[in-house]
């Protein structure tokens, strides 16, 4: 096993930038995942890794030694493709049992290994089938299967689950994380999807145009955002924004939105006058008739335990997510309260977060 | 269920016009078939019986086309003949009835021979070249790629007879006149353009995902090309070894002014067969049907490759 690190990668096809500066480390036996929309390079950066695309610039480490320039077979890595790669021409034993074919491992060693890691997979029965014939789920284990097979350093997967319909993506993802906990292999876990990336990583890198925007926990990701746009692309419904003008000083504790003044973490930073966005999970808004902060609801989406409730108020449209006991009338005037713990504030002309004790306490303890 | 649903059609098709269909077949292929078994029932008929008129449908079979394909005979008095020894095979019989004797073997073995090495060796160039150049054209970012794969096409865009000429003298310079050696070159130029042309097609659509996985697996490029992409080629490969085997084996125009001697191959000889013995069809009707068979087993052979490469599109998704 063994720890990748990642320093200032970048590349370049022609003059469109894939991907831009990339700095992150993996450590041994963690499972990082890369998240990002469509296009934003979480394929490009995963194939530099893997030796199958040359930077343009940047340095590649395994386990300390650079590896940047060495060829996809010199780097003891599996790598599992989106659309498995599974050879046709061979059934599923010999599929698994290629990798070691490569290493001259002696037959007898081949089939018991290739048993073995089967037996882990829960895949024995399906052993001497083609791959053709196989479903969605069993295309995807023998997959695995051959990426575990060899005991690589680490595991490379490119939306592994894409394909496969949604009920059974669940049952991958508790699969994917099981196998995980249990031989421990650094992975690097490509996705589109949040729900995959939180459920299964230890860390997650969010892409978005080439750009890591923010590498940390899942929970770092979720709670401190640090930009608007991983703050909008994680947690569905996503964060709610309340843009105002205002300037800030070191040591703010509330800031004034169209005269309601809001409680926040202190400020840790001076900014000049300019817009700004107030930032708010849903779960984070609370229903009080008292509070100066007013809408008008709009329309909710009954969850079963909870709900979604949008309310109109002069700022646009926020979303709350609260208790399913309380029923609703489209058009009442309601009074919202934030949880003045949780709140982040956004400079909205680089999107970056604004430091405040909720960004750099966190990152201290 | 009684009516049975497939995966092509919904509706199971009804008895007629099944037959209508079937019946439509056989017509087709009794039709295509007529020039074929003509030449074999002339190959198997007497002189005499080839060249009556109407055609016979009903006669004597007889080796006597084959045997003269295969020999050179001389005329003999029937006296000589008689004092000859009794016949040492079926040909002697026959030849030995027509008043004259097996002076030796003709040239058309050897000219068969010719055909054989020339055109496969020329396939085998072709495609070989072919499938190499179609890979990395298919694989590699090549400089002005579209360029050079219109260039080889654009050798394709005039009849290759055009150039007979020029080809003729520098043969002749070269001393690759009447050589199986000039003549597999040329037909292998001839054909590496159409090669490269279909074999790229079907590379194109084996996903580069696994060479890249058979790479990261540990197998270097071309290692992950004989044991990933080469597999899953052959179809594709089947199905252009049979074009280009068709041009080798069938081309006229250029055997016919390159080669005359120890080089010729079958097709220009055939025709010299006429001349020997007066109108002897049925010889000539022999040899067209034993240059037929290398074609038919290597087709039959290569059925099923074939028909998969043929339906190619359709079957992958
Ligand atoms: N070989 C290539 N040549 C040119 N552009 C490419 C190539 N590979 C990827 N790209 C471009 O780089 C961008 C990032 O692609 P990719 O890494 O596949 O994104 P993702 O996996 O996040 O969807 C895309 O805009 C894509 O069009
Ligand atoms: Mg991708």
């Amino acid at each position: 096993m063994a720890e990748i690190r990642i320093e200032n990668l970048r590349k370049q096809f022609s003059d469109f930038v894939a991907v831009q500066d990339s700095s992150f480390t993996v450590e041994d036996g963690e499972f990082l995942a890369l998240l990002g929309p469509s296009g934003c390079g979480k394929t490009t950066t995963l194939r530099m890794i893997a030796g199958l695309e040359l930077p343009t610039s940047g340095k590649i480490y395994l386990d300390g030694e650079d590896v940047t320039f060495n060829r996809a077979s010199e780097r003891d890595i599996a790598f599992v493709f989106q659309l498995f790669a599974l050879y046709p021409h061979m059934n599923v034993r010999k599929n698994i049992g290629f990798p070691l074919l490569s290493q001259g491992v002696p037959k007898a060693e081949i089939k018991a290994r290739v048993e073995e890691t089967a037996r882990l997979l829960q895949i024995s029965h399906i052993l001497d089938r083609s791959v053709s014939g196989l479903a969605g789920g069993d295309r995807q284990r023998v997959a695995l299967g051959r990426a575990i097979v060899r005991r690589p350093k680490c595991f490379l997967m490119d939306e592994p689950l894409g394909t496969l319909d949604a009920e059974f993506r669940e049952v991958m993802v508790h699969e994917l994380r099981e196998l995980h906990n249990r031989i421990h292999a650094t992975t690097v876990y490509v996705t589109h999807d949040q729900h995959e990336a939180m459920a299964m990583a230890d860390k997650i890198a969010v892409m978005n145009h080439g750009v890591i925007e923010q590498f940390g926990t899942p929970q770092e990701i979720y709670n401190r955002p640090a930009s608007m746009y991983v703050a909008d692309f994680i947690g569905s419904p996503p964060m709610n924004f309340l843009k105002f003008t205002s300037g800030l000083q070191i040591g703010a504790r509330s800031v004034s939105v169209d005269g309601v003044e809001i409680a926040l973490p202190e400020v840790r930073q001076d900014m000049a006058v300019g817009e700004l966005a107030l930032g708010v999970r849903p779960e984070h808004i609370r229903f009080s008739d008292n509070s100066a902060l007013r809408g008008s609801v709009y329309g909710a989406e009954y969850l079963g335990t909870n709900q979604i409730v949008a309310v109109e108020t002069g700022k646009g449209l926020l979303k709350a997510r609260v208790s399913a006991d309380r029923t609703f009338r489209v058009g009442e005037t309601v009074g919202l309260e934030l949880n003045s713990e949780k709140l982040s504030l956004f400079d909205c002309a680089s999107g970056r977060a604004v430091k405040s004790s909720l960004y750099t306490e966190a990152r201290h303890g | 269920m009684s009516n049975a649903t497939t995966a092509h059609s919904v509706v199971e098709p009804s008895s007629t016009s099944k037959r209508i269909a079937g019946f439509i077949v056989i017509l087709y292929a009794v039709i295509t078939m007529v020039p074929l078994a003509w030449i074999f029932l002339t190959s198997i008929k007497s002189p005499p019986d080839s060249i009556s008129y109407p055609p016979k449908i009903v006669f004597q079979p007889t080796l006597e086309g084959y045997c003269n394909l295969f020999t050179t005979r001389t005329r003999q008095t029937p006296e000589y003949i008689q004092s000859l020894g009794p016949p040492t095979s079926t040909c002697d019989e026959i030849t030995r009835s027509r008043n004259m004797v097996i002076a030796g073997p003709s040239n058309y073995w050897p000219r068969f021979t010719n055909s054989m090495v020339i055109a496969f060796g020329s396939t085998f160039l072709a495609v070989f070249l072919g499938t190499l150049a179609a890979y990395g054209f298919s694989r590699f970012r090549v400089p002005l790629a579209d360029d050079l794969l219109f260039f080889i096409l654009s050798t394709r865009m005039m009849p290759p007879i055009a150039v007979a000429i020029p080809i003729y003298l520098m043969y002749r310079e070269l001393g690759l006149s009447d050589t199986a050696l000039g003549m597999i070159l040329l037909y292998t130029a001839v054909n590496v353009s159409l090669a490269v042309w279909l074999l790229k097609g079907f590379i194109d659509e084996i996903p580069r995902e696994y060479e890249e996985a058979a790479m990261i697996d540990g197998y270097t490029r071309l290692q992950a090309f004989r044991k990933v992409v080469l597999p899953q080629a052959t179809t594709g490969i089947a199905a252009t070894a049979i074009f280009c085997l068709i041009f080798a084996w069938n081309e006229y125009a250029f055997a016919v002014l390159l080669t005359s001697g120890t080089a010729q191959t079958a097709p220009p000889f055939i025709p010299t067969i006429i001349g020997e013995g007066g109108m002897d069809w049925p010889a000539v009707a022999a040899g067209t049907t034993i240059f037929l068979v290398p074609i038919l087993v290597f087709t039959i052979l290569l059925r099923k490759q074939l028909l998969r490469g043929i339906t190619f599109g359709a079957v992958r998704k």
